[in-house]
């Protein structure tokens, strides 16, 4: 059953099972074992970078490519939402048509790139994407008549996934576990819910044969072009999927956060972010999204914390203070990007995978 | 006997198009220029937007043609290569801030030789950085395309970060020293000095580089190399070498293209580097990795091209610059001047 649900590719290590099973526990009863706000939120933006990272790992880690466009398609997905949602007044409709014509439009603005830069080249395909992506970004923060501009645009979504909206008053009293049963704990559900079936999907897209096909590719394009696959069309069609399933992703971050921003869905930061993800976690296998996207999102939003008490208790050092300043913490995941691509270039998933 | 056979060879003159073909990339910049006259209607805009083009071509030209080359010899592509543009304009500014009472006084030789030593140390320093980067950064990745992306990815980060950690994370302003301030009227049109400069240190360093890679020993073996380094290695020079000093000397060039930048900008921030990539990354492309004259001819056309726009719809003047390169990528898709190596 565990089988058919993974698609055939179980974690394959206890430490790395349990590791799952835990993340994957934590996630599905978060709003039950930490209340609060802020970890509530903490939980849902990890639901959603899973997919996004494990997205961007079926173009990276599964097809070779690298791609410095996946914000762009994560933000056409969110501002899909967020502009249906504008005209069309909240509701489920406006969400689901949002999603869909931002899945479309990746998937469509991804094949062009592809057809373009994949023809020739794979390492054009980084370098156009920097520029088209970062094109868009600023694009997105000149149009401000439709997209808000810099300021980006606040949105409501249906009631029944806001904090207003109350249930289960007769049976629960309105509670269940201490927690509120509320509109909010229905959203999180619903990025949940969204990002677990996403996530699924893309584990069966790279155990299909398909998948095969794109690893054969990235260990030898030659090769798998002289066996008679077409190497274009599988990159192009790799490129397309993964857009579509970023952008995906960014309408369930748009649901969740009810705001879309340049900076929150396109900024060149969250790019580097999704890099480090994928890269920490590990490149090539999907469970590496999902320990890279966990970590991630922690540190991002606890470690910072802990530097800057470092740093108070180095004051009136030289430069030590600066060098450990919780604003600096970037240049420490730069430092261990750096040497996990060197020492470490299956990630987390990888090592625990070989000591079993 | 018999007489010899009818025998009458045609000389068929080349059809114009095919003459043209070679030197199509070179034409495109007046041709550009040209248009932009035509669109323009109006002599004088129009010779200062050239002019600030040209300068702005220029200037990504001497901070693009270290990348092309070290792609073109060594296959490596160097996403870090904004990072030595940042440290540059960093280095360089900060050496023109020490040199206040020079660049403050009213005296052209004052000026330019404070102007000169913020070249030189900025130029130092990010040779210096070249060389450790290839050494700690690069070298392990050689043949890797995949990891070098993401390493020299990596190394940008941290350079970015370290200069926010030395200089502190504002942006800093400054200006001009008094030489290079204001601009002269010619033909009704107003150009700023500065621009002239640009153009004149561009043109120099474009000069420079073909006279090096054309006439000197050093330019054979690394054009032959770009060609066919295999061959250069069996026949006895060490190509690593010649490589590493490729790699500083583009990463020294970067530098002096950051302190250009920087002074045509008149701030600089950690992250100047990153944005002008995306033009250099551009400019690389359409020339053909590896070629420095593709380079430079694609960096006029997205000055050009960039300066115009900007004038006629200043909103499309972004996505002009990626119509140039969707465009010239239908043309040729291997860029304008495709090297034979580059694969």
């Amino acid at each position: 059953m565990i089988r058919t649900v993974l698609s055939g590719d179980t974690p394959r290590s206890l430490p790395l099972a349990l590791i799952l099973g835990g993340i994957l526990l934590c996630l599905a009863l978060a709003p039950f074992l930490f209340p609060g706000v802020r970890t509530v939120d903490t939980a849902a933006r990890i639901c959603i970078f899973i997919v996004l990272v494990a997205s961007y790992d079926l173009l990276l880690g599964y097809g070779g490519i690298v791609s410095f466009a996946h914000t762009m398609f994560f933000g056409i997905g969110a501002y899909g939402v967020a502009l249906t949602s504008v005209h069309m007044g909240r509701g489920f409709d406006a969400i689901a048509i949002g999603a869909l014509a931002g899945a479309g439009l990746a998937a469509t603005l991804a094949l062009l790139i592809g057809l373009f830069s994949l023809r020739v080249r794979a390492i054009f395909f980084a370098m156009i994407t920097l520029a088209v992506a970062s094109a868009v970004a600023v694009l997105v923060s000149q149009l401000s008549g439709l997209t808000g501009g810099e300021d980006g645009l606040t949105f409501k979504t249906p009631r029944e996934l806001g904090p207003a909206f109350k249930f289960g008053k007769e049976t629960f009293d309105g509670k269940l576990l201490g927690v509120k049963l509320n509109g909010k704990l229905l959203a999180y559900y619903f990025v949940f819910i969204g990002a677990t079936l996403l996530f699924l999907a893309l584990l069966r897209v790279v155990n299909s044969p398909f998948g095969r096909v794109l690893q054969a590719i990235r260990e030898n394009d030659f090769r798998a072009e002289s066996i008679g696959y077409r190497v274009v069309y599988y990159r192009v069609a790799a490129t397309c999927l993964s857009a579509a399933i970023a952008a995906l992703a960014g309408s369930l971050y748009a649901v969740w956060l009810r705001y879309v921003g340049p900076d929150t869905v396109l900024s060149m930061e969250l790019m580097i972010d999704i890099l480090l993800m994928v890269v920490i976690g590990g490149m090539g296998t999907l469970y590496g999204a999902m320990i890279g996207a966990t970590l991630f999102v922690l540190a991002q939003n606890y470690l910072q914390n802990l530097m800057g008490a470092a740093s108070h208790l180095l004051e009136g050092l030289p430069l030590l203070p600066e060098l450990l300043s919780a604003d600096r913490w970037l240049l420490w995941l730069g430092v261990l990007f750096i040497l996990s691509v060197y020492f470490f270039p299956t990630g987390v998933v990888g090592r625990l995978r070989e000591k079993a | 006997m018999s007489a010899a056979p009818e025998h009458a060879p045609t000389m068929a003159q080349a059809t114009l198009p095919e003459r043209i073909g070679p030197y199509m990339p070179v034409l495109l910049v007046p041709l550009l220029a040209l248009a932009g006259f035509i669109a323009i209607m109006n002599p004088a805009s129009w010779l200062t937007l050239t002019v600030s083009g040209l300068a702005m071509g220029m200037m990504i030209f001497i901070m693009a043609s270290g990348l092309t080359l070290v792609f073109g010899l060594m296959d490596v592509i160097n996403f870090g290569h904004g990072a030595f543009v940042s440290v540059g304009a960093f280095v360089g500014i900060s050496v023109l801030m020490l040199l206040g009472h020079m660049t403050e006084a009213p005296s052209l030789i004052l000026n330019l030789s404070a102007v000169l030593l913020a070249v030189i140390g900025a130029m130092l320093a990010t040779g210096a950085m070249g060389w450790a980067f290839e050494k700690v950064i690069v070298a392990p990745v050689y043949g890797h395309h995949l990891k070098q992306i993401l390493v020299t990815m990596g190394g940008l980060i941290v350079v970015e970060q370290l200069i926010i950690v030395l200089w502190g994370p504002e942006e800093i302003y400054f200006n001009r020293p008094e030489a290079l301030k204001g601009a002269i009227t010619f033909a009704g049109a107003a150009i700023e000095k500065y621009r002239l400069v640009a153009v004149a240190v561009g043109l120099a360093v474009f000069a420079a580089m073909r006279w090096v890679l054309r006439q000197t020993k050093i330019g054979l073996i690394v054009r032959a190399g770009v060609e066919n380094g295999e061959m250069v290695q069996a026949l006895g020079y060490r190509l690593k070498l010649v490589f590493v000093g490729v790699f500083i000397a583009g990463s020294a060039l970067a530098g002096l293209g950051g302190v250009m930048w920087a002074l045509y900008q008149e701030v600089i921030t950690a992250h100047m580097g990153n944005h002008a990539m995306i033009l250099i990354f551009i400019v690389v492309i359409i020339g053909g990795l590896g070629s420095v004259e593709g380079c430079f001819i694609g960096a006029l056309l997205v000055g050009l091209m960039q300066n115009y726009i900007a004038f006629i719809e200043p909103k499309a003047a972004l996505i002009s610059n990626i119509a140039l390169m969707v465009t010239i990528l239908m043309w040729r898709p291997m860029g304008m001047i495709p090297v034979v190596k580059a694969k």
